[in-house]
């Protein structure tokens, strides 16, 4: 036994990449893990535009004035304004880059709000503008803003009722109000009840006033007994916002077209880097690589045809999947020809990636394992939103996306898939430049081969 | 080291051939001559550079300092390890091989191999599931498609039993008798006594010696029992 161990670590002792690995990537994930339980979320650059004229945000409920202008630090806690003061200017800001979102609070928000809780009708509005095309990133942005929009709408809401019902004890039960700088006194229906029965006890028996004060009295129980139930009938009552949101970027993809984009790209990522490492590393196993760069294939010719065949197989596999999902998923099938043209492009990006790995790791199990293991956190950095973090760790993860073919990928898949944004062209180019760079690492390492 | 007396032009040459891999010196100044028809074997201690000699003779390496001189592309290359598909079968692998060489008839390449190592019943049998001996047949006649004219062998037997080896000798002294230059690397002294015209030793990437056995067995004087004890005392003497 403690041979045979010592015998397993003089291998792995000889073995620097799979040690490496073994060591490199438990860390790496951990590392990656803890930081996104670590960090705090991001908050979203929202440029915010607020109509409402200064003093005008108020609104008046029986007795009582409510400031809803003071609820809009709330909405700051979640997301980093950006004070705009006109709307060409929040939108030039969306458009630019420099704000996800914009929010757009309209001049007219205090009359509608009074005009739902006075009457019951009125549509207090207000305006979301997004040009994200990352339905992550949008979704993300939505939510932070959605979350912080119903905790204001819930505060407003909680001292609307908290006036409205304060009103009614005083209906009820009576007591003083302010008004017009005046202090007035209100009896309330108990005590008016209260007043009615001692003035009936008090009238001769057959008086007819018996009668029509007996009426007063039964009108009042009733509505003593009605408003009683009105306080926590009025508290489930929301008053919602409504949020109007307007897109910059055009068309963005549905989440479940996104989610299925995601699943045909990481099954095209797996399928093309275990295959083009793995067949490159093979022919080291079968000691065919130096008979073959003798004079038969130069090396540039073996990588190519390496990255043709798993390119090749990965785009079959991946089409046939996009068709599977499209029964059940929305895809534009009218675009086929850009589904082929996206997911070829990926494939040699993929599987130039992957003959570098082959050439790196020289045995085909180890190649294949280094395909597997790269291939998790290379799709994991990619598909997260990046408004999500910020600072260095935004601009860490940003890099890694770029370097490696995965978010160019589901970029061009998307574009291909739905017709939506970004335009296809930037990301093909992007896939292609890394494909060439891939493929020239790989052909410096697969003199290893040899 | 005994001048080669011969008027033949040469089909394999080295002048001043040295091969360094960073601070080591695998080959040191190596020079001779091959001729046509001939087979040479390449003896030598382990790490003397036989196949560092060998693989700057086939191309796949380049030397550090001097040339070697070859006839083209027309040098079979045969290595240690049989360099072949083993998930593929006797037959594609040659088909393979004839179509990357541009052999002009690669079907009939491959029916003149498969007749040349005998394994016409295993055309159709993965290579993976051949003996060792059977699989380095098939390794040679990769090397032979292009109808070179010289073959590189290195250490073609070193995996073979006896009978096996039997037959791979056979069959690559009936090349030397068709005019293909041959030159091997190999372990086996007895081996390079028996089939080899000429051997070349190496000791530490140094030639030590260009000529037949029996002038080996010369310059090492009488009372060496056989080649293999001559060539021992020889390497003993030079300090090796």
């Amino acid at each position: 036994m403690r041979w045979l161990l010592v015998k397993d670590f003089q291998i792995l002792r000889r073995s620097p990449l799979l040690v490496a690995i073994l060591v490199i990537y438990p860390i790496a994930l951990a590392l990656m893990i803890g930081f996104a339980l670590s960090s705090p979320p991001g908050k979203p650059k929202v440029a915010f535009l607020t109509q409402v004229p200064r003093g005008h945000g108020t609104i008046h409920l029986g007795s009582q004035e409510v400031n809803i202008s003071g609820y809009a630090k709330d909405l700051f806690e979640s997301i980093q304004p950006i004070v705009v003061h006109t709307r060409a200017q929040a939108v030039a800001d969306v458009r630019s880059g420099r704000a996800l979102a914009a929010l757009i609070v309209p001049t007219d928000i205090p009359e509608q709000i009074q005009s739902l809780v006075t009457t019951g009708v009125g549509s207090p509005t207000v305006q979301l503008i997004l040009n994200t095309n990352d339905p992550v990133e949008r979704e993300f942005a939505d939510q932070a803003i959605q979350a912080r929009l119903d905790d204001v709408e819930q505060a407003v809401s909680k001292q609307v009722l908290r006036v409205a019902v304060a009103d009614l004890q005083r209906v009820l039960g009576g007591g003083s109000i302010q008004l017009l700088g005046q202090s007035f006194r209100l009896l309330g229906l108990r005590n008016s009840r209260a007043l009615l029965r001692r003035a009936i006890a008090g009238l001769p028996p057959r008086s007819p006033l018996r009668a029509a004060l007996g009426q007063v009295v039964g009108f009042a129980d009733l509505a003593i007994g009605g408003l009683a139930f009105a306080s926590p009938v009025l508290g489930s009552i929301g008053t919602p916002l409504t949020v109007d949101e307007t897109e910059l970027s055009g068309q963005t993809t549905p989440a479940a077209t996104y989610a299925a984009t995601i699943s045909v790209i990481f099954s095209l990522m797996l399928v093309t880097m275990l295959l083009a490492a793995g067949m490159l590393a093979l022919e080291r196993e079968e000691h065919a690589f130096g008979r073959l760069v003798r004079g038969l294939v130069s090396p540039g010719a073996l990588l190519a045809e390496k990255v043709l065949l798993a390119g090749g197989c990965a785009t079959a596999a991946a089409l046939v999947m996009a068709a599977g999902i499209s029964t059940f998923v929305s895809l534009e099938w009218s675009r086929f020809p850009l589904w082929v043209v996206a997911l070829a492009l990926a494939g040699i990006a993929f599987g130039a990636l992957g003959v570098a790995i082959g050439g790196l790791a020289r045995e085909t199990r180890a190649a294949s394992l280094l395909a597997f293991m790269l291939s998790l956190p290379i799709a994991f950095i990619a598909l997260v939103p990046t408004a999500a973090v910020s600072g260095t760790l935004k601009s860490v993860l940003d890099t890694v996306a770029f370097v490696f073919p995965f978010r160019a990928a589901l970029d061009a898949a998307n574009n291909a898939f739905s017709g939506t944004a970004p335009a296809i062209g930037w990301p093909l180019l992007h896939l292609l430049g890394l494909a060439l760079v891939f493929g020239a690492l790989a052909r410096l390492v697969v003199r290893r081969l040899a | 080291m005994p001048a080669i007396a011969t008027t033949r032009p040469a089909t394999l040459a080295a002048r001043s051939v040295t091969k360094r891999f960073g601070e080591r010196t695998a080959l040191r100044d190596v020079s001779f001559e091959i001729y046509g028809g001939e087979l040479v074997a390449i003896i030598g201690p382990n790490g003397a550079g036989k196949t560092t000699l060998l693989s700057i003779l086939a191309g796949i390496q380049a030397p550090s300092a001097g040339e070697v001189s070859t006839p083209g592309r027309k040098v079979g290359w045969v290595p240690q390890q049989p360099a072949i598909y083993s998930k593929l079968s006797v037959a594609e692998n040659l088909r393979l091989f004839a179509r990357l060489e541009k052999v002009p008839d690669p079907e009939a390449a491959v029916e003149r191999m498969l007749d040349l190592i005998e394994l016409r019943e295993r055309s159709d049998d993965e290579v993976g599931r051949l003996s060792g001996g059977n699989q380095q047949r098939v390794n040679v006649a990769i090397g032979l498609l292009c109808e070179p004219a010289a073959l590189l062998l290195d250490e073609p037997s070193s995996s073979l039993d006896t009978r096996q080896r039997e037959r791979l000798w056979g069959f690559i002294g009936a090349l030397g008798e068709r005019g293909t230059t041959v030159a091997y690397s190999t372990h086996d002294v007895a081996e390079a006594e028996r089939y080899a015209d000429r051997v070349l030793v190496l000791a530490d990437g140094e030639l030590l010696f260009a000529g037949t056995p029996s002038e080996l067995e010369r310059i090492v004087g009488g009372g060496a029992r056989d080649f293999e004890a001559a060539f021992v005392r020889f390497l003993d003497a030079r300090g090796h």
